[in-house]
């Protein structure tokens, strides 16, 4: 029996913790319980992950109904890898935030942030796991939704105003995606994303398809925050509690990328989108502008957080470049750095977060003379902050290895250069707080307050980094994992059978 | 022998670091001398073939690779930790003794890398254990050239990186073994990056500057380390890479002969010497580019014989510098009346660059003029006899007519502390030994199978003119008061030219070009700075630089528009 229902429970289980948590009313418990929960469901996707690996696709249909005219959950590589990343993330997060939101958020709204956190994985593991275009809008949307309440939950004023941009761009891109996915409908008559498939590929050349994949394309790109559509993500991460911060840029996001490469992979198929639609040029042009550009303005920024934010745009430049390359390599590095930058900006804002608590604030002048104060974790930073340059023995190294191998396959010499250049920004922004951290004396009025973050935040912390590292280390899980997903999603794009 | 003792070559001197972190006083002083010694009899210990080799992302990679052209690296680099930790030993400060004892780690862990992967970690381990020696001097002018320094350096690794991707794409392969220019296409990229990568360390000219610049700003007893590795291990890699690479024989040969007027008007005696490194690297590269064993064996034997004799002159004028703190040739002179012993050690390593026989450098340099002649390079082999009499002359004769003898500049100091005085004799022994039983020292330790014989009558007769000679031009010059007493120049011939031609022109082309550069420097500044100052975060709550600032949320709508009108018109005329 749980055997077999496996494949919904990542979903299930947060939805149904989420109204508990509200029931239970008290902050403990919940927690406790938000935990236990999430801790299950990254097992379940561990052990989900695992049996795709060795046996193969997943299908589940929902209710007994079978596909296309049901609902179907399917799981393959590429899902199941980024699930764990997403379940795991969204674990270390609530281990963290138990001490986190106690500065950042009012008591009253404690029992909100667990059961908004909660939706928002049952939304994005829904994203992840779900077959049916339809279904996987309705679990944007819950995840949104949940988004936008987790960021106005600050004490920070200011969080209302990022919260409601956020929310008018969020929704237009859900509409977008919508609105794309009602034109498939339309011309198809399907909502199930292999069924999509096979009846688009019928279709040479269609007006209304072509609408439908700008509208989603716009959207998608809104929701991973793609040059020149990122606008709304400085400040709702910026002033976003930490704990969510660090929870949405190590996984919501990145659930929109996997989205991306599920339309243009598994449902309008690789040749249709890069070849005959030319998207890869396009797609590859905002990439780099949004390497550099967002680096840039990482470099420029006061507040610690909206460094991060800006890099994590230019990070989600480095994927969609992946993309962007049409070959299994790059797919397969963009999936890799799907996973692995979770792994780095989870840490990096972890660390923030810990500063905040500490010290209220998370501008680059409360980081000086950190390194003596909080040496745990400024070393954390420090750690996480070289993986994101893409020091060698780092995840971030890796990455970027198979970025620029990628690159190189296509010949595309500028792209290599582009990416080691991207890098050296990021050792300017990552720089610039290391410094305050290490060669700065503190201001006198923070000097009483500083002593290291509590266990609570730097245990989850400190797995993270350890993880940036064995990952960079031994990299057979990770590679492994991407390359299987790449080279699967790529077969799907070419899938010609059609069905009577 | 020695089969309890099996470790990677660098980690001794690794471990003696660490030690060095955390020890104080005689017992550090004590564990850092031996470390050197147990690094050598480790090494002695190991045999020739790959060690520890794994796998790394799909390459093979071998950190430990003992063949003889490593082992001679490997060798000389303890004896020159050897020599320079005992040079040292006074010193109190930490941060020095550390970042030594790791610079020679990874220069060792650089000319064992079998592969160009573990080549590049040491490449850039090399740059940032080096900087904490010219920071150590502690001054703002140390501060911004060691930045200089190690902008260079890294600069110098990354592209080192670039083209040994690109290599292990092509090839399949990470093995760091004979690379060569002639290949066609990508090939030709990575090989001409390494190329590049190699010889900015290894101070091409053009690619020189950082050396001058930095080498004098390091501590008294930095310098010493600093002469014997960084250039060393380039010459190494380009021995292993571009033997006979005929490019590397007119790279070379500039090399020897540019740094000569530069070095003739400079008045810091340690930038001196710090060009007169350049000189004698040219003559290796000359050496590596001839590329006959003789002439590869002439090359390594003169980096094994320069460390030694170099590292003797450096550490006389850190003698100097330390007892009087100057070392500028026109505040010096008359020393040797308080400081005999350096004196006359200063005279061997002196006679050792000059290649005086029965000197270290005799041995070596004459291997490679030898080559040069034997495959027909007459005009090369000009070149070097200028650049031998050049050496003579600024290095030979300048360097201890300066500071010990000249005009008395009235400085009374005494004798440098025992440990210096014993590193140096040291040294000056090694210089001697090596000069007069070749055989049994530096040609036992050749890597390519060649008889060869420096003491023969043209050798010995033909060196012995030019510096008798030269000797002569000196002395007659001197007595005949043509001289100013300041500038005791004793070339050949043609001195003048640049002692008064060159160095007005190069001035006036210099001032031209520098008033260009700083106009193009200033603007460019000042654009950047324009650009910068208006995208900074600058304002407390609401950021206004044109980065920072956020679009409200009407402009993010358009934009979407925007994009979504290009896709469907793209998509239309698709």
């Amino acid at each position: 029996m749980l055997e077999q229902n496996l494949a919904a429970l990542p979903i299930i289980l947060p939805l149904i913790a989420a109204p508990l948590a509200i029931i239970l009313g008290r902050t403990m418990p919940i927690w406790i319980l938000a935990t236990l929960v999430s801790g299950c469901a990254s097992i379940i996707s561990l052990q989900l992950l695992d049996t795709v690996l060795t046996t193969g696709v997943i299908s589940y249909a929902v209710g007994g109904w079978q596909a296309p005219w049901g609902i179907e959950l399917r799981i393959d590589t590429a899902n199941a890898f980024v699930l764990v990343a997403v379940t795991a993330i969204s674990t270390l997060v609530l281990l963290f935030s138990k001490d986190s939101i106690v500065k950042e958020i009012d008591c009253s709204k404690h029992a909100l942030f667990y059961t908004a956190h909660l939706l928002c994985l049952a939304g994005l593991s829904g994203i992840l796991i779900t077959g049916d275009a339809f279904n996987l809008f309705v679990f944007l949307e819950i995840s949104s939704l949940a988004t936008y309440t987790l960021v106005s939950l600050a004490r920070d004023k200011r969080c209302l105003t990022a919260a409601f941009r956020y929310l008018v761009m969020g929704t237009i891109g859900a509409t977008f995606i919508l609105i794309g996915v009602g034109l498939l409908y339309m011309k198809t008559g399907t909502l199930n994303m292999l069924d999509l498939a096979t009846r688009i590929d019928l279709y040479d050349s269609s007006r209304t398809i072509n609408t439908g994949l700008a509208f989603i394309i716009v959207g998608v790109s809104i929701k991973l925050a793609l040059f020149p559509l990122h606008m709304w993500l400085p400040p709702a991460y910026t002033h976003a509690p930490s704990a969510v911060t660090a929870f949405l840029a190590s996984t919501a996001t990145k659930v929109a990328v996997y989205v991306m490469v599920r339309f243009i992979f598994t449902i309008f198929g690789a040749s249709y989108v890069f070849h005959s639609m030319g998207m890869e040029t396009i797609l590859m042009l905002f990439a780099i502008i949004a390497i550099f550009k967002c680096s840039y303005t990482a470099a420029m920024q006061k507040n610690v957080k909206s460094t991060l934010a800006y890099s994590s745009v230019a990070q989600i430049g480095y994927m969609v470049l992946g993309i962007s390359l049409v070959n299994v390599t790059g797919l397969m590095s963009g999936l890799l750095h799907i996973f692995n930058h979770a792994l780095m900006k989870g840490a990096l804002f972890m660390a923030v977060g810990a500063v905040f608590y500490r010290l209220g604030s998370a501008d680059i002048s409360a980081f000086k003379g950190l390194g003596k104060r909080m040496p745990l974790t400024m070393a954390a930073f420090t750690l996480a902050g070289l993986s994101i340059i893409g020091v060698p023995l780092t995840v971030g190294f890796i990455s970027k290895w198979y970025l620029v191998t990628a690159a190189l396959e296509q010949s595309h010499w500028f792209i290599a250069a582009a990416v080691l250049g991207g890098s050296l920004l990021a050792v300017v922004y990552i720089g610039r707080i290391l410094e305050a951290a290490y060669f700065q004396e503190p201001d006198e009025a923070n000097v009483a307050k500083i002593s290291e973050a509590p266990l609570s935040m730097l245990i989850p912390m400190w797995i993270l980094v350890i993880a940036n590292i064995y990952f960079g280390i031994d990299t057979s899980f990770t590679t492994e994992a991407a390359q299987h997903a790449a080279e699967l999603l790529f077969q799907n794009g070419q899938v010609m059978e059609v069905k009577p | 022998m020695n089969s309890l003792l099996m470790l990677p070559p660098f980690l001794p001197l690794l471990i003696g670091a660490i030690f060095a972190l955390l020890l104080r006083g005689q017992l550090r002083n004590t564990i850092m001398v031996l470390t050197p010694l147990v690094g050598a009899l480790n090494l002695y210990g190991l045999d020739s073939g790959i060690f520890w080799s794994l796998e790394f992302m799909g390459y093979e990679l071998q950190p430990v690779r003992i063949d003889k052209l490593s082992l001679m690296f490997g060798y000389l680099f303890h004896i020159a930790s050897f020599i320079a930790i005992i040079y040292a030993l006074h010193v109190k400060d930490s941060v020095q003794h550390v970042a030594s004892l790791a610079y020679a780690a990874s220069a060792v862990g650089a000319v064992f890398a079998g592969d160009l992967l573990t080549l590049f970690i040491f490449w850039e381990l090399l740059a940032l254990t080096s900087v904490f020696l010219i920071w150590a001097r502690r001054t703002k002018k140390a501060y911004s050239s060691g930045i200089r320094y190690l902008i260079i350096q890294v600069l110098s690794g990354v592209i080192l990186l670039a083209g040994l991707l690109i290599y292990a794409k092509l090839n399949n392969s990470l093995l760091f073994n004979e690379i060569g220019l002639e290949n066609q296409g990508l090939a030709q990229l990575s090989a001409w990056l390494i190329f590049i990568a190699f010889g900015i360390k290894c101070a091409f000219p053009f690619a020189h500057n950082w050396l001058t610049d930095s080498y004098p700003e390091a501590t008294p007893t930095g310098t010493i380390f600093l002469a014997s590795f960084t250039t060393k291990v380039a010459v190494y890699a380009l021995a292993r890479g571009f033997p006979g690479t005929e490019l590397l024989v007119w790279i070379g040969v500039t090399m020897a002969c540019f740094p000569i007027f530069f070095a003739v008007i400079e008045n810091d005696l340690r930038r001196v010497l710090a060009y007169s490194m350049i000189n004698q690297i040219g003559f290796m590269v000359v050496g590596i580019g001839i590329g006959t064993s003789v002439a590869l064996n002439g090359a390594v034997a003169h980096a094994f014989n320069d460390v030694i004799f170099k590292g003797l002159l450096m550490m006389t004028m850190g003698a100097v510098l330390h007892m009087t703190g100057k070392i500028n040739g026109s505040e010096l002179g008359g020393l040797y009346k308080s400081m005999p012993k350096t004196t006359i050690l200063c005279i061997v390593g002196a006679a050792s660059i000059s290649a005086f026989p029965l000197f270290s450098g005799f041995v070596s340099k004459s291997m490679i003029m030898s080559a040069a002649v034997a495959e027909g390079y007459d005009i090369v082999w000009l070149l070097l006899l200028f650049a031998a009499a050049g050496v003579f002359h600024h290095a030979g004769i300048k360097i201890p007519y300066f500071a010990f003898f000249a005009h008395d500049s009235g400085i009374r100091t005494t004798e440098p502390p025992k440990n210096m005085l014993i590193a140096m004799t040291l040294a000056a022994l090694a210089c001697v030994t090596i000069g007069t039983f070749p055989q049994y020292t530096v040609y036992a330790l050749l890597p390519w199978d060649a008889s060869y014989q420096p003491y023969d009558l043209t050798h010995v007769l033909t060196q012995l003119q030019l510096l008798f000679f030269s000797a002569l031009a000196f002395v007659w010059l001197n007595l005949r008061h043509m001289y100013p007493p300041e500038l005791p120049s004793t070339n050949l011939d043609a001195d003048w030219i640049y002692r008064r031609f060159m160095p007005n022109i190069i001035k006036r082309v210099a001032a031209t070009m520098f008033n260009a550069y700083s106009t193009v420097e200033q603007s460019a500044i000042a654009s950047i700075k324009l650009m910068i100052n208006q995208s900074y975060d600058s304002e407390e709550a609401r950021p206004k630089g044109n980065s920072a600032r956020l679009w409200p949320t009407e402009t993010m709508v358009i934009w979407v528009a925007v994009l979504l009108a290009t896709y469907l018109v793209l998509y239309y005329v698709l």
